[in-house]
């Protein structure tokens, strides 16, 4: 008995604070979710309420261009972040075992993944600017006018999305590189040997042999872009007229600037039940692994 | 490196792959370059051009400018961050390993179910806390207080530190345990003399990790946080760059004060860093 009693204070701190400040305040957000912000409760029809606010999803940009609305910048953002993390990260971690020197450049990129993301968002509004950055001066070059890339609307997301890309593929390529350990030498030696030429072997053995990296990737960079809060906060807020909004954000305008908790909530809610069902598949892994 | 290369085969593949390398390098060196030219030159010269150098004269003007600024004194700010973040990565870490050893070595009813829930909640967006978070805070008065914000991302920072170290204890070897236990000690003496000791390198990744999310946290301060004079430094930041013109040698500055720190655990703990990134993803 007294073991048993002892036994259980190894959990009552880590189960008191998740409890006081994780998950009441997950419950508690799911139950504002339900009510409009008049206070009425209307179980989903708050839901359809925030959902066709043009800040969230604006159809009108389907004819007239940016802004789109939050919602339909993240999916941009995650659809083109993606496969392209996946495929940078994968193709870096090759090259770099390869050569002599790898390891500085791997260092030299992995700065990105130890840049507070605030920071992260002043580097790309410097790189993007027109008077100071690079990155105009050079297409300037080429005869496109030099301008603020964050700031017109048609160029602030896709500049954004550039840019942390440049910031995550660091993850990428380190978990890849990590990954690339576990293919033991002989597998190669043995493709070499039956005449299997470089692209051959790449996508014959590494490919589908780092698979299960892939899934954690896959999942990892999802979540981490469907919360992007940060570098769009410092880089542009949102801006130009929305141009760049995402959930993350706007459910911080909701709540701390309109001081409208509901639809906040409903935001928030929104991307829990994204984020769970994108995690449910690296879960079952973790069950897996249970000793 | 690999004896034999697979891709590196003829000498024209090698000479493309170390051009790529080169690139890549090149690119993700450039922000980080530009930032930090820009915060060594004169405003004239970032104007001119950062990557160009008929004229240079470096200075270290815009690094005092940033550490004492007027209306966001990054020196406080950085000073503010180490005291949110030193017990933000102390206290969690205490209480997660605790847990986390419970749920290595002690059976009981419903324990995996109840691990499952626990990751589960490695999955949430901070958003989702968000405003019951600041109506809790400012129910106890510790709104606008570094109690209230150190309790957050220790609860934050709960549900990984205790899925990292729940694995890394399930490899530790349980014998020597149980023969202490044979001998009269008790689970808590068990867990402080012995486990604890052993798994010093664990510890030190979740440390590693726990304290660079914390001072590069954003968002809980955000909320949290907002006299003037007690904002961290990410919340200073963003109030660096000016009032008529965007002043980029300040804010550039201030953006490499408060990256060196993460930086430089990075370049200390490396190998502590990566191995707490990667087996916190992919066992």
């Amino acid at each position: 008995m007294r073991t048993l009693r002892g036994r259980a204070l190894f959990f009552v701190p880590a189960l008191a604070l998740l409890a006081v400040f994780v998950v009441y305040p997950v419950v508690n957000t799911v139950w504002l979710s339900f009510f409009t912000s008049e206070g009425q409760f209307a179980l989903l029809g708050n839901y359809g309420e925030v959902l066709s606010q043009p800040e969230m999803f604006d159809p009108r940009g389907f004819a007239r261009g940016f802004p789109y609305g939050a919602l339909v910048h993240n999916v941009m953002w995650i659809v083109i972040h993606l496969p392209l993390t996946a495929g940078l990260g994968l193709v870096l971690a090759v090259i770099l075992r390869e050569i002599r020197g790898g390891a500085i450049v791997k260092s030299i990129i992995f700065l990105g993944m130890v840049t507070p993301m605030v920071v992260g968002g002043v580097i790309l509004r410097f790189l993007f600017d027109g008077n100071v950055g690079i990155l105009p001066s050079l297409m300037s070059i080429v005869g496109i006018p030099r301008r603020t890339l964050t700031a017109y609307p048609d160029t602030a997301l896709f500049s954004l999305i550039l840019g942390s890309l440049w910031l995550w593929t660091p993850f990428s390529m380190i978990l890849y590189s990590a990954g690339l350990e576990t293919i033991p030498d002989y597998v190669y030696e043995a493709a070499v040997i039956d005449g299997a030429s470089p692209m051959r072997a790449f996508f014959a053995i590494t490919v589908p042999m780092l698979r299960p990296v892939t899934g954690v990737v896959i999942t990892m960079t999802f979540l981490w872009v469907l919360k992007i809060f940060d570098i769009v906060y410092v880089a542009t807020m949102g801006g130009p007229g929305g141009a760049s909004n995402v959930l993350a954000l706007q459910m911080y305008m909701y709540a701390f600037r309109e001081f409208d908790a509901n639809s906040a909530a409903v935001v928030a809610t929104l991307l829990m039940l994204v984020a769970l069902a994108v995690s449910i598949p690296t879960f079952r892994s973790v069950r897996g692994e249970q000793p | 490196m690999r004896s034999m290369g697979v891709f590196a085969r003829t000498r024209s593949s090698t000479i493309a792959l170390y051009v790529v390398a080169g690139l890549a390098a090149l690119i993700w060196l450039i922000p980080f370059l530009g930032v930090f030219m820009a915060s060594i030159r004169p405003l004239s010269e970032v104007l001119r051009g950062w990557w160009r150098f008929e004229q240079f004269n470096p200075t270290l003007r815009n690094y005092a400018g940033a550490w004492n600024h007027p209306a966001a004194p990054l020196g406080q700010g950085m000073y503010n961050s180490l005291r949110v973040a030193v017990p933000a990565t102390i206290l969690p870490l205490i209480v997660a390993s605790t847990a986390a050893y419970g749920f290595a070595r002690f059976r009981f009813r419903f324990r995996d179910l109840l691990f499952m829930a626990i990751v589960a909640l490695m999955t949430l967006p901070q958003q989702m806390i968000a405003v019951p978070i600041y109506r809790i805070m400012r129910g106890l008065g510790a709104v606008d207080s570094y109690v209230g914000l150190v309790l957050v991302h220790a609860a934050w920072g709960l549900p990984w530190i205790m899925y990292f170290m729940r694995n890394y204890f399930t490899t530790v070897p349980v014998e020597v345990e149980e023969a202490a236990k044979v001998d009269g000690a008790s689970d808590l003496r068990v867990f402080l003399q012995i486990v604890v000791p052993m798994s010093l390198p664990a510890v030190a990744s979740a440390a590693v990790l726990q304290f660079m999310w914390v001072w590069s946290d954003f968002f809980l301060a955000l909320i949290l946080v907002y006299s003037p004079d007690k904002l961290l430094a990410t919340q200073r930041v963003p109030l660096l760059r000016g009032v008529y013109h965007v002043d980029w040698g300040v804010l550039s500055a201030g953006s490499v004060i408060v990256m060196m720190i993460p930086i430089a655990v990075f370049a200390i703990m490396q190998r502590y860093y990566i191995r707490g990134m990667v087996g916190w993803t992919s066992k």
